[in-house]
């Protein structure tokens, strides 16, 4: 534990919990009209004292747009990712634990999947299903779910022919216990790692099928849709591209430190 | 006569705040002299000869004090203190180093050609015809039969002990002034240790080079030694002529070392196992008393257990591996039967197919009169109380992420023998049982070393209370003093307990000391089985023969010499799917020893 609160994991965990306040808190605080508002006599104007961050082509304010933009951002994100691990642990332990015939069938399946690019799937799912929040986050878990069910299964098979795995089997623990005990705890540093850096891909995600009509719907914000209508003004006004590219580093360096201790504190052998 | 090596005042730090992993080492190495460094793992003779190379500082180490002066042609250097452009020139080239692992020290995208000459372009700027003409050269030197073939092959077409015999020529082909060998033997078969051993002691003799070995084995050092250092946490605590050092230990570290090492021969005429001496222990170590009228607990009959081998674009069954070849053998109560054999003999998935990790082709298994390869899934959990195991690799056979007690009370969990307090109790009293404090009990493998994990391994073994222990190669990663622990603490629960041991090794000194009945296992087959005594004291069959003659002795009186030694590879257990193998016919020699019939006429090992 005091490994955790010293140093990156203090950093990161700051990070992600303040991204998390303002996704959270942010819409209960600030009407959503101040991210919808249009100032027409300040398009596209650099930082002020009116508008810190400055404005976009339509003179809305890029201060709020960001900060109300979170929730939509990091809770598709979070929940994409979320449904991913929840379709993908299961396919990727029965997969590799059990191998044989099942793993043949359920990695045809998932290689199928992956043969799409996973913009194009979600693509494809989110015009079926039409344009909401909700779908939008059906669309990218889905289509990240092969990613994470892949890696799953390599290191399910690797611990499943770890000799304490078969020292368990010796010792007549069955094939539910042995998962549980022994195959989750050892895959967890994989899941914790492909989890953060997917949600940075799911933000990302999230921004392409907004730009393509099918994510958040204008006049709404989100990040990705921000970056994305900021296109054509990068060469007068950078800072449309600057502020929510920003929002999004952040958040991903601030979840990659926290996944990295995260991973370090769940491991006994770096305990001191 | 001026050394070729001086080594003064070495000290080797691994980051801030961390003991020096060397201390205050000092010896020298003359010219056609072989050095011996000893010592058990985390002695520092590994990090002396990677400082030697000054390839100690690759792996976040740094020389922070000493001098280390190597004889050149143009006079001495401070190795301590060269650049690393002097330093690449010198490696390969002055020092020639050869490693433990010779399936990974070769690279295996490219020729051995290639790899042999890689040293005599940079060094010598050999190309060509020339460079060719001295590869086969060096191929010769080492004994590698159709040099001309394998310049073209590439290291996997190649056995573990050519691929060795690879390794040396490559340090050899600038003919260094210094070859440095760190456990090059160790991760070889005893056969082909007792080869590359005679073959270092003869490149030695013919070149004039000076020879420095690492190895944590006083037998090997007893082989091949002319002086021996002996290394103890960083420092140097004893130094001397390999015989002094055999005779007459002066250092308590020396002799608690050398009375550890069970020797080959030790035994003879002895009617029950003993424990093994300790150090520190000098009382004569009391037998196990043999018991009357021994019960078959195990009785294995004709097991034969076949991988399948997969080929061609639809990976259809191509072939079979014969890993277990028409096994039979009984194993008593309270007794331990060792299987030896070299590596790929079978003995491993001998005893993973007995507790069915495996699923052996045919045959029967009967534990205790239930036959276990009859049983369905459910049974055969329940049969597994009855036998259990302790896996070679003690820190890969525990899980990382679970606590000792956790894994001490899985098996008692599994089977609901016990819960709350009394499994607390139970784990506690295991943990007695196997010489662990209790509070370890909280801890986790990585806490642990060796030989206390492995207690941990026989202590989750024994939580069901089960007959029969499978132990296999359960003692050779250990250090010999804790070896000798360990192995006494299995002798003493089999006293206690009335344990079954089927001991799986490759050390013969060691399975002479501790066994009641031996089974030498080659190519799949069970060769050779009898008592203890009769195995070791009058071996019928030619591998058993050649086997024994392979063991290193610790005594520098009995050094093997290169002609002495010729071993026949072991064929590929390998055959297509049509093949049909002849059934195991035994004679019997005298009353339970019993020896392999025919095969002798076609895969002799030592005509």
């Amino acid at each position: 534990m005091r490994r955790f609160l010293s140093g990156k994991g203090l950093v990161g965990a700051a990070i992600v919990l303040i991204m998390l306040l303002i996704a959270l808190l942010a819409p209960l605080f600030i009407p959503d009209t101040f991210a919808t508002q249009m100032d027409m006599r300040a398009r596209l104007s650099g930082p002020t004292l009116n508008h810190i961050f400055g404005t976009d082509q339509l003179g809305r304010d890029l201060f709020y747009r960001v900060v109300l933009g979170a929730q939509t951002s990091v809770m598709i994100a979070g929940a994409a990712v979320l449904m991913s691990i929840v379709i993908g642990l299961p396919l990727g332990i029965i997969s590799g634990y059990f191998g044989g015939v099942i793993d043949n069938v359920l990695m045809r399946l998932v290689d199928t999947l992956l043969s799409f690019p996973a913009l194009l799937l979600a693509l494809t799912i989110s015009a079926v299903l039409g344009p909401n929040l909700t779908n939008t986050i059906i669309a990218i878990g889905i289509a990240f779910t092969p990613f994470l069910a892949r890696i799953i299964r390599g290191e399910a098979l690797r611990v499943a022919q770890m000799p304490y795995v078969e020292a368990a089997r010796a010792a007549g623990t069955t094939d539910l216990q042995m998962i549980i005990r022994h195959i989750l705890p050892n895959i967890m540093p994989a899941i914790i790692v492909q989890g953060t850096i997917s949600l940075a891909f799911a933000i990302l995600a999230e921004a392409g099928l907004s730009f393509l009509g099918l994510g958040t719907q204008p006049p709404d914000a989100s990040w990705g849709l921000m970056i994305q209508a900021s296109r054509d003004y990068l060469d007068i006004a950078p800072w449309t591209a600057l502020v929510p590219g920003a929002a999004v580093a952040i958040t991903v360096l601030g979840l990659n430190m926290f996944g990295d201790v995260l991973r370090d504190v769940l491991d006994p052998r770096t305990d001191p | 006569m001026t050394p070729i090596v001086n080594i003064e005042k070495l000290r080797v730090t691994f980051g801030k705040g961390t003991d020096a992993a060397v201390k205050d080492v000092s010896f020298a190495i003359n010219p056609g002299e072989t050095v011996c460094v000893v010592g058990e793992s985390g002695s520092g003779k590994s990090v002396t000869s990677l400082s030697l190379m000054r390839l100690v500082e690759f792996g976040g180490g740094t020389i922070v004090d000493g001098r280390m002066t190597l004889q050149r042609d143009d006079g001495p250097i401070d190795l301590a203190q060269a650049d690393g452009d002097t330093m690449r020139d010198i490696r390969g080239d002055e020092i020639g180093m050869i490693f433990q692992e010779p399936m990974t020290s070769l690279n295996p995208v490219f020729t051995i050609e290639r790899q042999l000459t890689d040293g005599l372009r940079v060094h010598r700027g050999m190309t060509g015809q020339a460079a060719r003409e001295r590869a086969l050269e060096l191929l010769r030197d080492v004994r590698i039969p159709e040099p001309e073939r394998r310049l073209k092959q590439y290291p996997h077409e190649l056995s573990g002990g050519m691929r060795q015999r690879v390794v040396i020529a490559i340090a050899m082909a600038c003919e260094p002034r210094l070859l440095i060998a760190d456990e090059p033997t160790t991760a070889l078969d005893v056969t082909i240790q007792a080869e590359i051993l005679a073959l270092i002691n003869r490149l030695k003799r013919e070149t004039g080079m000076a020879v420095m070995f690492i190895t944590h084995d006083m037998a090997v050092v007893a082989q091949i030694a002319d002086r021996v250092v002996v290394m103890y946490r960083g420092d140097v605590v004893e130094e001397g002529p390999v015989a002094d050092i055999f005779a007459n230990p002066k250092a308590d570290y020396t002799k608690a070392l050398l009375a550890a090492v069970p020797r080959l021969g030790e035994m003879r005429g002895k009617a029950a196992p003993e424990p093994m001496r300790l150090v520190g222990d000098t009382s004569a170590p009391k037998p196990l008393t043999p018991q009357d009228h021994p019960e078959p607990l195990l009785e294995v009959k004709n097991l034969t257990t076949y991988f399948p081998v997969k080929g061609g674009p639809l990976r259809r069954h191509v072939a079979n591996v014969h890993a277990v070849e028409d096994v039979t053998f009984t194993l008593n109560k309270g007794e331990t039967l060792s299987l030896v054999g070299e590596s790929g003999c079978g003995k491993s998935s001998c005893g993973r197919s007995i507790l069915r990790l495996v699923e052996p082709t045919s045959g029967s298994v009967i534990v205790d009169r239930k036959d276990i390869l009859a049983a369905n899934h459910r049974d055969l959990r329940l049969l597994r109380r009855q036998m259990q195991m302790i896996f070679q690799d003690p820190f890969a056979s525990l899980n990382p992420y679970m606590r000792l007690s956790a894994q001490v009370a899985e098996p008692l969990r599994n089977f609901g023998l016990a819960s709350g307090s009394a499994l607390q109790d139970r784990v506690a009293g295991l943990f007695d049982r196997v010489e662990l404090p209790r509070d370890y009990m909280r801890r986790f493998p990585h806490e642990l070393s060796g030989g206390q994990r492995q207690r941990i391994a026989i202590a989750r073994a024994l939580a069901v209370s089960p007959k029969l222990i499978i132990a296999d190669e359960a003692v050779s990663a250990l250090d010999v003093s804790v070896q000798a622990q360990v192995l006494n603490l299995m002798m003493e629960l089999q006293a206690d307990l009335g344990l079954s041991f089927l001991f799986i090794s490759h050390d013969m000194a060691v399975v002479e000391r501790i066994s009641h009945h031996v089974a030498v296992m080659y190519l799949g087959r069970i060769v050779e089985i009898g008592p203890r005594a009769a195995i070791f004291e009058n071996p019928q069959h030619s591998y058993t023969k050649s086997l024994m003659q392979a063991v290193p002795i610790a005594d520098p009186a009995k050094r093997k010499l290169e002609g002495d030694l010729n071993f026949r590879p072991i064929p590929s257990p390998m055959h297509p799917l049509s093949y049909a193998p002849a059934q195991s016919l035994y004679d019997t020699v005298a009353a339970g020893h019993l020896v392999l019939r025919d095969i002798e006429r076609t895969t002799d090992a030592n005509p």
